[in-house]
């Protein structure tokens, strides 16, 4: 085929360019623009430089916002993902049971996040909630608003019981997308379950995985509306994440130059972390250069 | 290594078959020899990979039994069977090395290292993928997939047999030539018994001392590529087999006289009187187009016809011919003249075979 080379060409980029101009770069530059300034009023404002960056870098209540940040983040994953691997792995793989148990499972996928919280909220309580009422018949003294282990237990069994279903759905997809011949030739090569599913199903979830992990990462990270219905960040500040400190400063105190610079930071984190997660993923499936023979 | 028998076996997939065509396999009693390279040869959808996945116990059959070495495996999984199979198209483990790929099968039942990497180099070497072993199998080619998915197979030397379905179907006829020829000399070498699924007759021919022709679900021959070319049992056979098939002609009596369609055949006299004698009315006389005998020139008890077109193969032509209404293909070397318009046919007796209701019998002068 015979390549033309015509610089002219560029210009067909120019609508794209224009639409994400629009919805993403404007938008994250006026961020960017009250980052780096003081603002006062409409024409009052002194530019700070890194200022306020370092400031938000130095506080330590984000600090350990950010500390219980990733705790959260992590724990949810840990669970989540092998959670809903096992799911889909035991979910039926047809005729109307598999139908039933799709609609069953993506059910609590349906539900608004405040309502999640709220459903949570009334759940857990002590005298009316059949979880809290049950688990103080049981003998145990279950209050998340005086104990931070139960709040963090809750939020996390909360935020389980909301997105596994995610993942399961996906593995399960993975799961029907798997000719039958690998599960033939595995019964050939006479290879036991864990076999089948370490040299087989896994690795035809890894795509998925990657797809599930990254959005639970992103979605968990950014979780604000449960916790805050659910337990107000509490008890003290023990539940207290990244978001809902943002939302306090930005919206409760109007400190627009701090939350922007924070926003920042946190939009650079989350990018980080899914930027190394997803290139760490690719190179595991390349062949080592060294051995390459 | 084990003798493979079949006994009334027959499957369906259906859950209330009520004729036999809704059998995938029609009842079929049939014996693979230990240490034989057979082919199952049949055109697609003719029910071959059924019968091999019921052999290598992927499938359970609907009736009859499956005896490795006379003993019933019907209720035995593919894992206790010990049982090689390739598939049509590559199956390899995307995240291991071609290495261990190939020691998978063996690594499961536990065998010690030191005889897995001896079983997987030389399994490696007899396919070339020595150079590849260290490579991640996700990375490779189709047909170096293929080879691994073969090689697989092959690195299990205590198998009661080895199934092939199809397995070259992906991979460019070059190396397929290649392949085939490694897989006999795997044959010759090691001496397990081969089955291998093909619907091209050369793959089958070149592959397999023996050939079993599968069509609507049953073994119509089982014999040498010699047997299957110079008297095929069932029609289907003879249409399958050679290039191009053969000549059938659906013949009556009339007055006396061997007719087909308006064209009287000069035949001998038995085959005269069996199809006088046969109960049936579909009666067809076969002839290869090889064993046609054309005359450019009028000769004793030759039967005229019109030549209609010559098709030009290089070394040999086919001459296609019309003896009355019927058409007919005689297949000529090329040394030999080409009639242009007329020529003038001759049938030998003993190549000509007689078929009543589509299976051959014999006409009395054998």
């Amino acid at each position: 085929m015979n390549k033309v080379y015509n610089n002219r060409a560029w210009w067909l980029i120019l609508p794209m360019l224009l639409l994400v101009a629009f919805t993403a770069i404007i938008p994250l530059m006026t961020v960017v623009n009250y980052s780096v300034q003081d603002v006062f009023d409409a024409h009052t404002r002194f530019f700070t430089g890194t200022e306020w960056f370092k400031q938000m870098l130095n506080d330590p209540a984000l600090q350990a916002a950010l500390v219980r940040q990733f705790a959260f983040s992590l724990t949810v994953l840990a669970i989540e993902v092998p959670l809903g691997i096992g799911i889909a792995l035991i979910m039926p793989k047809k005729g109307w049971q598999a139908s039933a148990m799709l609609i069953l499972v993506t059910m609590p996928l349906l539900i608004p996040w405040n309502v999640v919280g709220s459903i949570w909220q009334i759940f857990t309580r002590g005298d009316i909630g059949l979880m809290g009422w049950g688990l103080r018949e049981l003998g145990y003294g279950y209050n998340i608003t005086a104990n931070p282990v139960d709040a963090w237990a809750t939020i996390i069994l909360m935020d389980v019981w909301h997105w596994t279903p995610l993942i399961a759905l996906l593995c399960f997809s993975g799961l029907r997308s798997i000719p039958d011949a690998y599960y033939q030739a595995a019964r050939i090569d006479r290879a036991s379950k864990w076999a089948i599913f370490r040299h087989i199903q896994l690795p035809k979830l890894t795509n998925v995985l990657v797809i599930g992990v990254l959005l639970r990462f992103m979605y968990s990270f950014k979780i604000y509306a449960e916790p805050f219905v659910l337990t107000g960040g509490g008890p003290g500040s023990s539940t207290t994440f990244l978001s809902q400190s943002l939302t306090t400063m930005a919206i409760g105190q109007q400190d627009l130059g701090p939350s922007a610079a924070f926003s920042l930071i946190y939009f650079l984190i989350i990018l980080l972390v899914c930027w190394v997660f997803y290139t760490a993923i690719m190179n595991m499936q390349k062949d080592d250069k060294n051995k390459e023979g | 290594m084990a003798e493979i028998t079949l006994k009334s076996l027959a499957h369906t997939y259906l859950a209330d078959p009520t004729s036999s065509e809704d059998y995938a396999i029609r009842e079929m009693d049939h014996v693979w020899h230990q240490g034989g390279a057979y082919a199952l040869l049949g055109p697609s959808g003719c029910g071959k990979s059924t019968l091999l996945n019921i052999i290598s116990g992927l499938l359970e059959p609907s009736s009859g039994e499956v005896l490795f070495d006379g003993e019933l495996v019907n209720d035995m999984p593919p894992e206790a069977r010990n049982i090689a199979q390739v598939f049509q198209f590559p199956v390899v483990y995307d995240t291991m090395t071609v290495y261990d790929n190939l020691a998978f099968p063996l690594r499961n039942v536990k065998t010690p290292e030191a005889r897995v990497h001896e079983r997987v180099m030389e399994v490696a070497d007899v396919l070339e993928l020595t150079a590849q072993l260290k490579r991640k199998a996700k990375n490779l080619t189709a047909d170096e997939k293929q080879k691994v998915s073969m090689g697989r197979g092959l690195v299990r030397d205590d198998v009661a047999a080895i199934l092939f379905d199809e397995p070259l179907t992906v991979i460019d006829p070059q190396l397929k030539w290649k392949l085939r020829r490694k897989l006999k000399e795997i044959h010759q070498r090691f001496g397990v018994t081969m089955i291998y699924v093909t619907h091209d007759q050369l793959e089958a021919s070149t592959f397999a001392d023996k050939i079993a022709v599968m069509y609507e679900g049953q073994i119509v021959q089982f014999g040498t590529p010699r047997e299957l070319f110079e008297e095929p049992r069932h029609t289907f056979v003879g249409y399958f087999i050679g290039s191009p098939g053969m000549n059938f002609l659906d013949v009556v009596m009339s007055d006396g006289r061997v007719m087909s369609g308006d064209a009287e055949l000069v035949v001998g006299q038995h085959i005269c009187d069996a199809v006088a004698h046969a109960d049936s009315s579909n009666i067809k006389l076969g002839i290869r187009p090889e064993f046609i005998e054309v005359h450019p020139e009028p000769i004793e008890g030759g039967m005229e016809a019109r030549v209609d077109y010559a098709q030009d193969l290089g070394t040999f032509s086919i001459v296609h011919l019309m003896l009355g209404n019927v058409v007919l293909k005689a297949r000529i070397a090329e040394d030999q003249a080409t009639p242009s318009s007329k020529a003038w046919l001759r049938f030998p007796d003993d190549r000509l075979g007689l078929y009543i209701d589509e299976y051959r019998v014999e006409s009395g002068h054998e």
